[in-house]
């Protein structure tokens, strides 16, 4: 299973965005993400770090350089397959909740685990449940995911991104439309799963106290890594 | 593929008003669709059965016709195989030939047919023209010598008799079925007697044992029916004396090529149904094509009304969109989604209106329809043929696939990064 030690390898990744004029957003961008290492992307806004975290996440397919997943390079790859790897072996968590509001808390939580097909549908909700009674959220379960706080909806969306153990969770602004208080029990909840699993994260934030408590700090500015 | 569906049916029933409105008018435009093709198949049934029942597929019958060659000709012929200039005659005035309007050799002619694999039924007949005396005046009419219980069987003969039993006509000698007009006009009724003189001068004596009403006005004025024998003994001839043999084919649609084959293997004229009734088949087309482009607009705009609900359900649902593609739904899972979403609606809008339709044709069905021209009609005819709920279905999935193809591809492409950073 462990075909490689890096879970995450970028290599010189560049990016330009052309409307209304051309901008290079990423210069030569590499770095690399250690298996069950918690790291944090941080820099001023429009430092390139959100576009990057896209590029990384196999959405955005349109850049120059080499994004190396789990020693599969991502690039040329199918939408098909592409769509394969982030359900598999990438957890996504937002700024904003992200969760559909027209199903429970605990179909959310099992869609990606359902589209993976590993497991059979009890065998999903199973670990869904036990996903949601690791973030305390099992008693919301069956309720819909507007009857939620925005604090509640996070720790959902991270159950989500969990279900289907996958290698690395990316976060972009996770904290971002939290209070301090919610940021804390989402920092520790991070941090449990690095700590805990063996899963990677990369979190891009601006927000210089969390990013003080990860294990690696990756400061961008005016589309370098400086630091 | 279950887990797009059941995501299909949630984001439907999310949106539970919309999508009922969507599937209404697939619902309507299905139940007109079927009303509409039943009852306009039913009443082509009517007014084909009309003339089509009683037709014979094939006619067989020989035509009184002039002499294609007159004699003289041979005679100039034969004598100028010299190599001489063909020398140009005048005399063509030989007229028809006095011979009898009989089949030739007809016993053999039945035989053959009977034993043909293609033929349902054959049955002969001898017509006559015959005078009914009535007081002073004599009325022109037809006789046809029939074979009752074939009639009975292959032509619906029953269904035209408004009065009386085929059977008594089976039974009896000298009976007679009159008519609905002519029976009028002579004030004769079942039971009594009329007086009936034959175009050589003979005359007998029929009893009425029915009255026969096919819906044509003209025909029933002149149109009579008696057993084969009594027309045979009304004509003084023998009881091989035919003058024309009807053929039912097991498929109508051989007629043409049967009555050409039996034109030259008889020697006799023969006519099929399509030649002879050419313009109901093209009514029944006409109205076939008038109801199947209604039910094509119907369902056309209600593939329009899909595509609006579909396309504002994207807008509305471009998060979702992003998020499912996120967690690792890929373009073709998101138009399949959008896709079922179609489809569910054309499918319970369609069986909906399969429902909607069956009752809308009973209710067509029991709307009284009583004509003087139709005696055994008393409701409109509708035609149940399980064929139009199936073309309609296959219609009904039709129009909302296609309907709902555009949006679902434009979901497929929707970028998930450009909604999640947009926020």
């Amino acid at each position: 299973m462990k075909s490689t030690e890096n879970i995450l390898e970028v290599r010189d990744v560049s990016k330009s965005f052309h409307d209304p004029v051309t901008v290079q957003v990423l210069k030569k961008v590499s770095l690399e993400v250690k298996r069950g290492e918690f790291v944090s992307i941080t820099g001023k806004s429009g430092c390139g770090k959100s576009t990057l975290l896209y590029i990384l996440s196999t959405m955005d397919t349109d850049y120059e350089g080499d994004v190396i997943i789990d020693g599969e390079p991502t690039r040329g790859l199918s939408g098909e397959r592409l769509a394969r790897i982030r359900n598999e072996k990438i957890g996504f968590v937002f700024q904003f909740h992200y969760l559909l509001p027209e199903f429970s808390v605990l179909k959310n939580v099992m869609l990606p685990g359902l589209k993976l097909g590993k497991h059979s549908a009890e065998e999903v909700e199973h670990r869904a449940m036990q996903r949601l009674r690791d973030l305390d959220m099992h008693d919301h379960a069956l309720k819909s995911a507007n009857q939620l706080s925005g604090g509640q909806k996070q720790r959902v969306a991270i159950a989500r991104s969990l279900i289907n153990d996958p290698l690395i969770i990316m976060g972009d602004e996770p904290t971002g439309n939290l209070d301090s208080k919610n940021s804390g029990i989402v920092f520790d909840i991070f941090k449990s799963i690095s700590a805990h699993h063996e899963q990677s994260l990369l979190v891009v934030t601006h927000d210089n106290d969390f990013a003080a408590r990860t294990d690696r700090i990756i400061e961008m500015d005016d589309g370098k890594v400086i630091g | 593929m279950r887990l797009l569906l059941s995501i299909a049916i949630t984001l439907l029933r999310a949106k539970l008003k919309q999508s009922v409105i969507a599937a209404v008018g697939v619902t309507f435009s299905i139940t007109m669709f079927v009303t509409l093709l039943g009852f306009m198949n039913g009443l082509n049934g009517l007014l084909d059965g009309l003339i089509l029942n009683r037709t014979p597929h094939v006619r067989l019958y020989n035509e009184l016709k002039v002499s294609p060659e007159q004699p003289i000709q041979r005679g100039w012929d034969e004598d100028t195989t010299d190599g001489a200039e063909v020398a140009h005659h005048f005399i063509r005035s030989v007229k028809p030939k006095d011979e009898l309007p009989r089949l030739r050799n007809a016993t053999a002619i039945m035989r053959a047919l009977e034993n043909d694999p293609r033929v349902l039924a054959v049955s002969p007949r001898l017509v006559a023209q015959v005078f009914f005396n009535v007081g002073t005046v004599d009325l022109n009419a037809q006789v046809s010598g029939v074979d009752v219980m074939q009639e009975v069987r292959y032509y619906q003969f029953r269904d035209y008799l408004v009065e009386g039993d085929p059977q008594d006509l089976v039974a009896g000698q000298n009976t007679v079925v009159l008519g609905k007009g002519l029976a009028d006009l002579m004030g004769a009724g079942v039971g009594e007697n009329v007086q009936v003189t034959t175009a050589t001068g003979d005359r007998s004596l029929l009893r009425v044992v029915g009255i026969y009403q096919s819906g044509l006005a003209d025909l029933d004025k002149v149109q009579c029916f008696a057993n084969i024998k009594t027309v045979q003994k009304l004509l003084v001839r023998p009881s091989s004396y035919y003058t024309d043999i009807n053929v039912k084919l097991k498929d109508i649609l051989l007629a043409p090529a049967i009555a050409k084959e039996f034109q030259a293997r008889f020697k006799v004229d023969a006519l099929d149904i399509q030649s002879a009734n050419a313009q109901f088949e093209t009514g029944s087309d006409v109205r076939n094509i008038i109801s199947y482009a209604v039910g094509v607009v119907l369902l056309i705009v209600a593939g329009f009304g899909i595509y609006n609900i579909l396309n504002m359900m994207i807008y509305e649902k471009l998060d979702a969109i992003a998020i499912l593609k996120a967690t690792g739904f890929s373009g073709s899972d998101v138009r399949r989604i959008f896709l079922l979403l179609s489809m569910v609606i054309g499918l319970t809008g369609g069986l909906a209106g399969l429902i909607f339709g069956f009752a809308m044709q009973n209710v067509v069905d029991n709307i009284p329809f009583i004509t003087a021209a139709l005696p055994t009609i008393t409701t409109f005819p509708v035609d149940y043929n399980p064929k139009y709920y199936i073309i309609a279905v296959t219609f009904a999935l039709l129009t909302t696939w296609i309907a709902g193809w555009f949006p679902a591809r434009k979901a497929s492409q929707v970028d998930p990064v450009e909604i999640i950073r947009g926020k």
